[in-house]
């Protein structure tokens, strides 16, 4: 069956099937291998995309969910052309090393941040518990989340037109 | 590394430099093993025995065979070579003959066009057993008349694979001048390394040989492994890591078994053939941490002076030797601990049973007898009624002393400083005091804190001195930046930064013209693994190297450039020295240099410091150097629940000159974090030879809400002559001390001892009720 939906701030069509998973339509039919898939079931978090601003889990999401809806990744976040706050932000603070975790945290702290402009270390903590990274002890996550925080408040006029073509 | 290395001002090592990787990283844009595809690929997936040990009556794959996507289906005689995984012995087979050792052994590989076909028909493989008795438990191993699992060539007797000693001064006569003497059996399970990318490698046809690439750590080994089951000389494999996503030594050896895998499937196809695991396939059949079970005896004077030391432990190595013997032998030399003690016996034995092959994890050995001696520290403490901490200061190991070795530790050891920054910055008696004016007041909730001393040898080591060494390829570009090519890998922990720091620190070049070639085996001489903490060290000297070879070059040329006797360069300018007015870019002396064809290569090469070992008596120069820590945790125990909770963690390393505080500290706070996980959280249950449930669901790894929220992380520098601008090795250290601190603050909360890891709710109440 054909399915359309919007991904990353483009109109697409693509033929899948109700079995697909969300995770290898992107990955293997769209081929942006930028989403990982780190368990395959729901525990790690290395597979969220935005659905509709929401955090979803990629791999637990059938890829006709998408249908109608607006679907972004870690290929789709970028400003001018240059990086993401936020992702200069993981940059800046060392908040990646083997990086495998690290577009799942993106994604993830782009819905804490639309919901939370202003979050504490302990709500992003609490936001931020459901992905696992095994390389950093989460420090330089939280401080790097903290920092997207403050470029992104620091900057609204930059929020407000990153929402309309992310 | 002559003098003045160790103490000149430096522009770029020291500083926070952001990683040359994570531009890529956070746009999703670096390739791990499942991001790339080839045309024509296959996929591959194992057929794994279900019986712990049994023999092989009948293996029947014609329903596989007949899958309309199957391409081909691999059984070991369709091995072209020696159907072996060569790791340090060659008893483990690639595929199963005759008889399978445990639980998901491989017996046979299915090659087919799609993931799901090959899932589909690996399901149709019919396999009948004659089940074996199997043992599963290291102490009922090594009974009288138990089933023999080793394979005998492997094996010293039976099913112990190696037994190994420390036989320093007399133990009997350490103990007899004793006034205190604590004994105790610690018990340790298995840790999963639960890197998020799980293992994965394509095996690609190229020119008459073949190409991998993979998530892996130890390029060379896997050259190795693959030209040994096709039957290749090494010049025909060549082995290209992808970025990987994690390794912590669970990507050694294992990546040699999935490579060898992949390349039988693709050379007997003629197509690239794709290997990547799944989360439960990646737990069922990968290494882990050897489960343990460990005998500590200590003795010291009366005013806590260590007298004598006696240790028997034994390690749960699995089914086949893999890398036990070499984490057998890490784990003997850091059984006495980071101590002076005259008196030193030590009994290690790894032992073989029909388990899943445990190999390395970060600490490779090592935490489980730190568990254990830094347990006994805290009891003997407990005994002499004196501070813990004031028992480790009294104890620990200075310049000039001797290890339980017998070597004489002449320069770089930090431990004495790390313990007392660790105690200053915590503000070891006012915390002390603190808690225990909170459990005071509290009816339902303990404190406590705990405190552990480590150390670390650096690099191999004298059981395989012949590993110790890197090679490095230098090229100046006509345009004046600079390409750099190793044979270490980068798995997370920061080694193409630090690399380039060190490069550009020494050509004196700009850190962003300064690009790392992707690892590729034919690039550069083996360079030995990617682990024991070594790569800033060894492959760090060999880039310095190769890059002082390069800027003598430069300066000679610029010299002729210019016209004078003298140049300086800096920052990627060069200039007539005292003449810095007439500075040029290096990139005009480099088009020069082009011009005028000069050599614009190198190479360098490095090998660690000599070591030597006697096996009867286990003494001699273990390691080249040593890397020290204090760790110190404050824990929150819910005395009705049994949870425990790490409130602060206070954390100080030397591992001598650091070449980049950011990515130090993230290496720390990663280690603490896993540290943790192990004292606490993470447990792999298995039945029968079963692991049951291998998932993230069953196995907890911290999240970002059990980790403390604050981390406090220094370095105390000691630096090495050896190493370059004094850097020793830091990766594993962390989690070797972290775990000790965690445990020995919960028994300080509970007021019992842990004796097993990991302290999971039940066992913490245990505690509590048996205090
Ligand atoms: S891959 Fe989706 S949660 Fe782990
Ligand atoms: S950076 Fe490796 S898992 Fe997070």
């Amino acid at each position: 069956m054909r399915i359309k939906f919007v991904f990353n701030g483009r109109e697409i069509e693509v033929e899948t099937h109700p079995g697909r998973r969300l995770i290898d339509l992107l990955r293997a039919d769209l081929g942006l291998t930028g989403t990982k898939e780190g368990c395959g079931e729901g525990e790690c978090g290395a597979c969220t995309v935005l659905v509709d601003g929401k955090p979803r889990l990629s791999c637990l999401t059938a890829a006709i969910q998408a249908e109608g809806r607006e679907v972004l990744t870690i290929e789709g976040l970028r400003e001018n052309g240059g990086l993401h706050p936020i992702q200069r932000a993981f940059v800046e603070t060392a908040g990646v090393q083997c990086g495998f975790c690290t577009p799942g945290f993106i994604m993830a702290t782009y819905a804490l941040l639309k919901e939370n402009p202003d979050p504490t270390p302990e709500e992003v903590r609490a936001w931020l518990s459901g992905n696992l990274c095994r390389c950093t002890g989460y420090q330089q996550i939280v401080e790097a989340v903290l920092l997207a925080a403050k470029y992104l408040r620091g900057d609204a006029l930059r929020v407000t037109r990153n929402e309309k073509t992310p | 590394m002559a003098e003045e290395i160790l103490t000149a001002e430096t522009r770029l090592v020291g500083k926070e430099a952001a990683r040359l990787d994570a531009v890529a990283k956070v746009r999703g844009q670096a390739r791990y093993a499942d991001d790339l595809s080839f045309p024509g690929m296959l996929f591959v997936k194992a057929i794994r025995a279900d019986r712990p040990h049994a023999r092989i009556i009948t293996l029947d794959l014609s329903w596989a065979e007949r899958h309309p996507r199957v391409v081909c289906v691999v059984t070991p005689e369709d091995i072209p070579g020696e159907n072996v995984v060569p790791v340090i012995y060659r008893d483990m087979p690639l595929l199963a003959v005759g008889v399978v050792r445990y639980v998901g052994e491989p017996l046979a590989l299915i090659g087919a066009e799609t993931p799901e076909a090959a899932e589909e028909a690996a399901a149709l493989a019919q396999v009948t057993y004659e089940d074996l008795p199997a043992v599963l438990d290291p102490l009922e191993a090594i009974r009288e008349g138990a089933p023999q699992v080793a394979v005998p060539e492997a094996a010293e007797a039976g099913n112990i694979f190696t037994h190994m000693v420390i036989r320093k001064g007399d133990a009997e006569r350490g103990f007899a001048e004793a006034d205190v003497i604590v004994e105790g059996e610690y018990r340790t399970g298995y840790q999963e390394h639960a890197y998020l990318e799980p293992q994965g490698v394509i095996a690609v046809p190229e020119e008459g040989g073949m190409a991998i690439y993979g998530t892996l750590q130890c390029p060379f080994y896997v050259q190795n492994a693959v030209a040994a089951v096709l039957g290749l000389p090494l010049s025909k494999v060549r082995v290209v890591p992808t970025a990987t996503g994690g390794g912590f030594g669970g990507k050694e050896d294992v990546p040699s078994q999935l490579a060898a895998m992949a390349a039988v499937v693709a050379a007997k196809s003629g197509r690239p053939a794709k290997l990547v695991y799944d989360r439960a396939e990646d737990i069922i059949s990968t290494s882990k941490r050897h489960p343990g079970v460990i005998r500590y005896r200590t003795g010291t004077k009366r005013d806590g002076t260590l007298v004598a030391v006696e240790i028997e432990f034994y390690y749960n190595a699995g089914a086949y030797q893999t890398l036990s013997s070499a984490v057998l032998w890490r784990a003997l030399v850091h059984a006495p601990g980071p101590y002076r003690i005259p008196h030193v016996k030590v009994d290690a034995y790894s032992v073989a049973t029909n388990t899943v092959p445990c190999g390395a994890f970060r600490g490779f050995g090592s935490p489980q007898v730190i568990f254990a001696h830094e347990s006994q520290m805290d009891e003997l403490a407990g005994r002499l009624g004196m501070d813990p901490l004031e028992l480790r200061r009294k104890n620990a190991l200075r310049e000039g002393d001797e290890t339980a070795t017998g070597q004489v530790l002449t320069e770089s050891v930090g431990l004495p400083q790390a313990i007392e920054r660790a105690a200053e910055l915590c503000g070891w008696k006012g915390l002390r005091r603190e808690v225990d004016e909170f459990n005071r007041q509290k009816k339902f909730r303990r404190r406590g804190v705990g405190i552990s001393t480590v150390m670390y040898g650096v690099g191999m080591g004298a059981k395989a001195p012949l590993l110790d060494k890197a090679g490095a390829y230098l090229k100046l570009e006509a345009d004046g930046s600079v390409t750099v090519a190793v044979g270490n890998t980068e798995m997370g922990q920061g080694a193409t930064t630090v690399l380039a720091q060190i490069a550009a620190e020494t050509l004196g070049v700009k850190l962003s013209d300064v690009q790392l070639a992707p690892v590729d085996t034919s690039r550069v001489p083996d360079s030995g693994p990617t682990v024991a903490s070594r790569t800033t060290t060894v492959a760090g000297a060999a880039v310095l190297d190769a890059a002082r070879k390069l800027r003598a070059r430069v300066e000679a040329a610029a010299r002729g450039f210019f016209g004078v006797d003298e140049v300086e360069i800096s920052d990627s300018q060069v200039w007539p020295s005292g003449e810095p007015g007439k500075a040029v870019p290096l990139s005009e002396v480099a088009h020069w240099m082009w011009v005028h064809n000069w050599d614009l290569g190198a190479t360098g090469w490095a090998e660690g410091a000599p070591v030597d070992w006697d096996p009867d008596t286990g003494l001699g120069k273990a390691y080249f150097v040593y890397a020290y820590a204090c760790h110190i945790a404050e824990v929150e125990v819910d005395l009705l629940t049994g949870e425990v909770h790490v409130r602060r963690f206070w954390a100080v390393h030397d591992s001598g000159r650091i070449v980049n505080p950011a990515l130090a500290r993230g290496q720390v706070a990663g280690g603490i974090a896993q540290g943790i996980g192990y004292a606490l959280m993470e447990e792999l249950k298995s039945e029968g030879g079963r692991i049951v449930a291998p998932s993230f669901t069953a196995y907890h790894i911290p999240t970002s809400m059990d980790v403390p929220a604050e981390f406090v992380i220094e370095f105390v520098e000691a630096p090495y002559s050896g190493g370059p601008y004094g850097a020793k090795g830091l990766g594993e250290v962390p989690l070797m001390a972290a775990h000790a601190a965690v445990a020995n603050a919960v028994s300080q909360a509970t007021g019992g001892r842990l004796r097993e890891y990991p302290a999971l709710p039940e066992r913490v109440l245990e505690l509590v009720e048996g205090a």
